[in-house]
């Protein structure tokens, strides 16, 4: 997927693959800038009039999206996939009541009379928590809470009860505590309506309660796959190394430091050569900067992919040294060591 | 809210009184002539400039006369009585107030329908020809002043003296209950000349707020629920007009000021051309009570406008 812009072109998203299936949740990782919600968007065909070149395939239940017309596109929005935003408030109409809001929503894919939409719509409210619905149907969005906005928006992604909810940071502007009762609220909706779930996130710790299986994605490609327990018990790429160690655990020793991925976001515009991720990995070697990695699965863990250059054993042994709490240096020395001796 | 409509309403009484005083000081200070020599006849001897002076109330100190006149108009509603008719001001303007509302009301409608449907088209079509064609002219219109182009309009389409004849000229209005449809073809000139210069203000400002909300992530919100395009524009325009209802009162006094120049150009017997005449002649009172008039319209406009706006914007509210 690739866009025009004033800087020059810019390859947001590149050869990405990933499925997902009714009642599970992939989430999708990454910083910034990785392409997690531009691939999300195009799913929904909402990067069309941006005058972006797609290519590839995006399959909804047999049909491919990129094919559709308009049209038909707009039938699948909103009814078979739905999506929620990062920050409810900007996303929702400042100027509409909720209910209205709702109501447009299920009468945009179905032929409902308003009274039936409204009685939805209140029936949605109750069902994402919210108190006395059928009153605060008739509330505006900014007489809402953070929490009580992103509830809404859920009920509207949830009005035409959907096959797939693609979560873009749907807790990223919401208190923690907060945070926890919409992770929940999700949790419980899609054990009750058996709807797929793709959460994208900055936060790993978002997904390890929710997620079946993760994407990490590292400027526009993914980087590594595997299911959510291989990620967080023994993670491959050394970019999920610095993610996992960039965020506190509780079960981890009480003294590990936080250990903050050094550098920024590549321009994607200009992306580095060879491994993307090579001026920013503590252990990358001189031919990382020529050699593209290809997403492949371990040997023995064929649900396990990953798109890194360093051999598997010295993978397994860096990784062992940082999960007992080394720093990237501690580790590089040990295994560099072991390494000249063997 | 209630006591915020009083507060403005007291507040539009004071600024009354500041106009009057304006209005006051710029015609008896600065005189366009002196209105007891004019009516002297050719050669005024000053003994008749004197008791002319006199019967006017025009020899008493300034602010004797400023007094005297904002209790008649404050307490007795009467707006004095015109130098040259002798006939009240009062029963002049109202004379007169049905052909400037035929026009100014018929040129808002324009203004608005125009001024919005271009700003929309453009904003969702930027950077194709009609967008360009369509600002290309709004900047024409803003830069043109009314009676330049009034005259234009004449010389081009005016059935008299027009090189297409088609639409009635200069001094062919009549009130809308003797010839409904004279009415309206004799005003369909000065419509489009008095309406233009704000229609293209308003479809520039709306083309800037509408291009500007389609980017909120609303709109992608909307869009993402599976809105039809028509019902996404929809959302779109809802939020951007709001910007420019704040613009409205002040574009009615804009109107006001130009409705002076287009019924002077087409020779509508309104209130403009009554101003402009009383001008020319010194004839304070009439002077006086136009622009006091076209004062209120635009304080009221203006309270309108912002009462209106707390309902139009549901976050605002007024203490």
């Amino acid at each position: 997927m690739v866009f025009p812009s004033e800087d020059g072109v810019v390859r947001a998203v590149d050869g990405i693959t990933y499925e997902v299936h009714g009642g599970r949740t992939l989430g999708i990782v990454g910083e910034s800038g990785s392409g997690k919600t531009v691939s999300s968007l195009t799913t929904l065909g909402l990067t069309r009039r941006e005058g972006a070149r797609i290519s590839g395939r995006i399959v909804f239940e047999g049909k491919d999206l990129l094919t559709l017309g308009e049209e038909e596109l707009r039938a699948v929005r909103g009814n078979d996939i739905a999506m929620i935003f990062q920050d409810p408030l900007s996303s929702l109409h400042p100027l509409y009541r909720v209910g209205r809001q709702l109501v447009e929503t299920v009468r945009a894919h179905g032929d409902v009379s308003k009274q039936q939409a409204r009685q939805r719509a209140i029936e949605l409210l109750g069902l994402v928590g919210i108190p006395d619905p059928a009153r605060r149907v008739d509330s505006f969005p900014h007489e809402f809470s953070g929490g009580m906005r992103q509830r809404a928006m859920i009920a509207m992604a949830l009005a035409n009860e959907p096959k797939l909810l693609i979560a873009d940071e749907p807790t990223t502007a919401l208190d923690v505590t907060v945070q926890a009762q919409i992770l929940a609220l999700m949790e419980r909706l899609q054990r009750e309506l058996g709807m797929a779930i793709v959460m994208i996130t900055h936060d790993l710790g978002v997904v390890a309660e929710m997620a079946d299986e993760i994407a990490v994605m590292y400027a526009g490609r993914i980087v590594e796959r595997a299911s959510a327990a291989r990620i967080f018990a023994a993670p491959e790429h050394p970019y999920t190394w610095g993610l996992l160690k960039s965020i506190p655990r509780l079960d981890g020793p009480r003294e590990a430091e936080l250990v903050p991925i050094p550098g920024t976001p590549p321009s994607l515009i200009s992306p580095p050569s060879g491994c993307h991720f090579h001026p920013r990995c503590p252990y990358s070697q001189p031919e990382h900067e020529r050699v593209d990695p290809a997403l492949e699965p371990l040997a023995g863990e064929p649900g396990h992919q990953v798109a890194c250059l360093l051999q598997a054993d010295v993978r397994a042994r860096l990784w062992r040294r940082l999960a007992a709490g080394g720093t990237p240096a501690q580790a590089l020395a040990e295994v560099g060591q072991q390494g000249e001796r063997a | 809210m209630t006591r915020y409509i009083i507060r403005r309403l007291l507040w539009g009484v004071a600024l009354l009184v500041i106009v009057c005083a304006v209005t006051f000081v710029l015609f008896r200070v600065l005189p366009t002539g002196n209105p007891a020599i004019l009516r002297a006849g050719r050669d005024p001897q000053p003994k008749l400039v004197k008791e002319i002076e006199r019967v006017l109330g025009l020899n008493k100190p300034l602010l004797v006369q400023f007094w005297n006149y904002l209790k008649e108009v404050f307490l007795h509603f009467n707006l004095g009585y015109s130098y040259a008719t002798s006939q009240s001001v009062r029963s002049l303007i109202a004379e007169r107030l049905p052909a400037t509302l035929s026009l100014t009301l018929g040129a808002a409608v324009l203004w608005i329908v125009a001024g919005l449907g271009v700003g929309i088209i453009s904003a969702l079509r930027r950077h194709s020809l009609a967008d360009r064609v369509a600002m290309g002219i709004s900047l024409v219109l803003i830069s043109a002043p009314e009676f330049w182009l009034g005259l234009i309009f004449l010389y081009v389409f005016a059935s008299d003296i027009g090189q297409f004849k088609i639409l009635p000229g200069a001094g062919s209005y009549v009130g809308i209950t003797s010839d409904p449809w004279k009415w309206f073809t004799s005003l369909i000139m000065p419509w489009i000349v008095l309406a233009s210069g704000s229609a293209a203000v308003y479809a520039r400002l709306m083309r800037a707020s509408l291009s500007e909300t389609m980017r909120e992530d609303y709109i992608r919100t909307a869009r993402a629920k599976g809105l039809a395009e028509r019902q996404v524009v929809r959302h779109g325009v809802r939020a951007a007009i709001n910007p420019l209802i704040t613009l409205f009162g002040l574009e009615v006094g804009v109107l006001l000021g130009g409705a002076v120049l287009v019924e002077t150009v087409f020779n509508i017997p309104g209130i403009g051309r009554l101003n402009y005449q009383a001008i020319q002649s010194s004839n304070f009172p009439v002077t006086q009570g136009t622009v006091l008039l076209a004062a209120m319209f635009v304080i009221v406009a203006n309270i309108v406008v912002d009462i209106a706006y707390a309902y139009l914007d549901p976050r605002v509210r007024y203490q």
